[in-house]
């Protein structure tokens, strides 16, 4: 009797750590679970601010890029006005006609339009874009060549 | 080339740029200096060339040959004396080319790494659209300015009412398309810029009389600066950033030297009007008699003058004078003359025209001096040969209150024991301002074509 009484106890017990167990394993998984949903949503998370941060930083770029470009330019006035100021008065012929020859350097841009293979609308208003600065550096500089090889000291 | 390399080619560009302006601060560093520029243009177009995106060289090897001998060819041929006309077409293909360069950025904004089609950052489309807008400006304006230079169209200013209003109206509506494109970057409002903006530049230059025409020419060297700038904000490029400020300011300072020649502020310069209709409060001379005389009296003067200070003009330009009057001047120096050469700021169509000239006829450069150098020697001088300039002499700017030229800074040639005035008549110069110097007791007026008037004091010399 005390004997059965004890077995009873004892699968009883049994039966109850093997619910407990079960009931520990369930627990277990559901943490994981848990757990694998929120890695989930972490990562969910990082793609959407990965993808944020992908939008963000073409702006960024172009943003810092008009700072960094409008310093040049701001620096490059007062070099320009330094520069300029300094150049004697009888040479200002030669200075217009050089500073129409340099301006051409906007040939940078229609070459990278012309310059694909295939032909597109771009394409051909490069071409333009190329052969009228081409006049320009040519005949800038040509001419202010000539210009300069007049002026001729007293022998 | 990877990006980082071909900035820095682009940088070594700009420096040689810059040098290429600072040689010209005298004339034993300026060609130096000019090679210097031609070398960054050499730089700056082979980097681009290495860019990944230039992979098919025809059409560009094209278009620099046809453009190359074009400009080649009109370099070459060029008369000095046309200078200020060749400038302004340049101007106007410098405008041209940013229009092209824009609208090739528009239709294929891939290739500059500005977003894509429909799709272009709105700062990019505002550099865009500015670039292009004083682009057609320049363009349209150097074409006026060109057609008032070579006299295919009328000197004189073409005023109507409105003109003004007409103007801000064009300004508004032009600030409104650039918001419209930036809101639907639709191709017909780039192209709508584009044509206002032409439109604008033909309206800016017409009132614009000739005698502001050096102003004018330095005002669109400064646009073809300022439009090569805004395009190298949108391709992100520093040489054509660098550049187009440069230029512009180069431009500007030449258009404020050139208002402060003749005292005129720079607004009322582009408003207009000035130089066509004659002044009538002209003050009374008294008698207004003039003493005219032969070339051989002018030789004889100057033959026995210690020192002659010739004043070149426009008109000794235009009459390709330049030569025979070189020859004169050799033919005193023979006889132990001192001949000098003064230049006023705005003598001519456009800044150191006149240097150039006497360059051309191979004047030393250190025989020629400019206004505030000279003005003082005046007072020590025999004679002053003054050579189709007019205005740019005229004592009434220093005294007239009533004159438009009132406020000048003037040449002080009635300083001069005797004054010779070469002149075709008693036309008052572009001003339309009556000059008292012509009926001055010691101004003796020599009648004729300029070179023709040389010719015959050469002659008489001899």
């Amino acid at each position: 009797m005390a004997i059965n009484s004890i077995i009873d106890k004892l699968g009883g017990l049994a039966t109850q750590a093997a619910t407990d167990s079960e009931r520990f394993v369930e627990g277990v998984n559901r943490l994981a679970e848990n757990a694998e949903s929120l890695a989930k949503q972490a990562d969910t998370l990082a793609a959407q601010a990965a993808a944020m941060s992908a939008q963000a930083a073409p702006a960024a770029a172009s943003h810092g890029g008009f700072v960094f470009f409008f310093t040049v330019f701001v620096l490059a006035v007062f070099v320009g006005y330094y520069v300029v100021w300094n150049v004697t008065p009888a040479l200002h012929s030669p200075l217009m006609s050089v500073t129409n020859a340099i301006s051409s350097v906007i040939i940078v841009g229609a070459l990278i339009a012309a310059g694909p293979a295939g032909i597109s609308l771009s394409k051909v208003f490069g071409f333009i874009a190329v052969t009228l600065a081409s006049v320009n550096i040519f005949g800038g500089f040509i001419v202010t060549q000539r210009m300069l090889h007049m002026f001729k000291k007293k022998k | 080339m990877s990006a980082n390399l071909s900035a820095f080619a682009y940088l070594i560009a700009s420096i040689l740029f810059i040098l290429a302006l600072r040689g010209l601060s005298s004339p034993t560093t300026a060609r130096q200096g000019n090679l210097f520029g031609i070398i960054g243009m050499v730089i700056a177009i082979a980097t681009t060339l290495a860019n990944p995106e230039v992979i098919a060289y025809s059409w560009i090897i094209g278009g620099v040959l046809l453009g190359g001998t074009a400009g080649t060819v009109i370099a070459l041929r060029i008369q000095m004396t046309a200078l200020p006309q060749l400038v302004a077409a340049f101007h106007s293909l410098v405008g041209l080319a940013a229009v092209w360069v824009a609208a090739a950025a528009f239709y294929a904004p891939e290739a500059y790494g500005i977003g894509t089609s429909g799709n272009i950052p709105a700062a990019s489309l505002i550099e865009m659209s500015v670039g292009t807008a004083i682009g057609a400006i320049t363009f349209t304006g150097s074409i006026i300015a060109f057609g008032k230079l070579q006299a295919l169209i009328s000197g004189k200013p073409l005023v109507f009412p409105g003109q003004h209003f007409v103007n801000l109206a064009l300004g508004i509506l032009l600030v409104a398309l650039i918001v419209w494109l930036v809101r639907g970057q639709a191709d017909v409002t780039f192209w709508a810029i584009v044509l206002v903006s032409l439109v604008l530049g033909v309206l800016i230059i017409v009132p614009i009389g000739g005698a502001d025409m050096p102003v004018v020419i330095s005002m669109l060297n400064s646009y073809s600066g300022w439009a090569a700038c805004g395009i190298g904000f949108t391709l992100a490029n520093s040489a054509l950033v660098i550049t187009g400020a440069l230029v512009g300011s180069s431009g500007a300072i030449l258009s404020y030297i050139m208002c402060k020649g003749m005292n005129r502020s720079f607004f009322s310069v582009i408003l207009g009007g000035f130089g066509g209709v004659t002044a009538g409060a002209a003050a009374d001379l008294g008698d207004r008699t003039v003493k005219s005389g032969s070339a051989a009296d002018a030789a004889f003067i100057m033959e026995n003058a210690a020192s002659v200070i010739i004043v070149p003009g426009y008109g000794m330009a235009v009459a390709q004078a330049q030569h025979a009057l070189k020859e004169m001047a050799d033919a005193l120096q023979g006889r132990g003359v001192k001949v000098r050469y003064a230049i006023h700021p705005v003598a001519g169509r456009m800044p150191g025209h006149m240097n150039v000239l006497l360059a051309e006829a191979r004047v030393p450069y250190d025989d020629v001096l400019e206004l505030e150098e000279i003005n003082r020697d005046f007072s020590s001088t025999d004679v002053a040969f003054v050579i189709g300039a007019n205005d740019v002499t005229n004592p009434a700017a220093k005294t007239d209150t009533s004159s438009p030229i009132y406020g000048m800074p003037v040449l002080d040639v009635e300083n001069a024991r005797t004054v010779l005035f070469v002149k075709r008549s008693l036309a008052s110069g572009y001003a339309g301002v009556d000059n008292p110097l012509f009926y001055r007791d010691n101004t003796m007026m020599l009648f004729g074509d300029a070179k023709a008037m040389c010719e015959d004091i050469i002659k008489a010399l001899e």
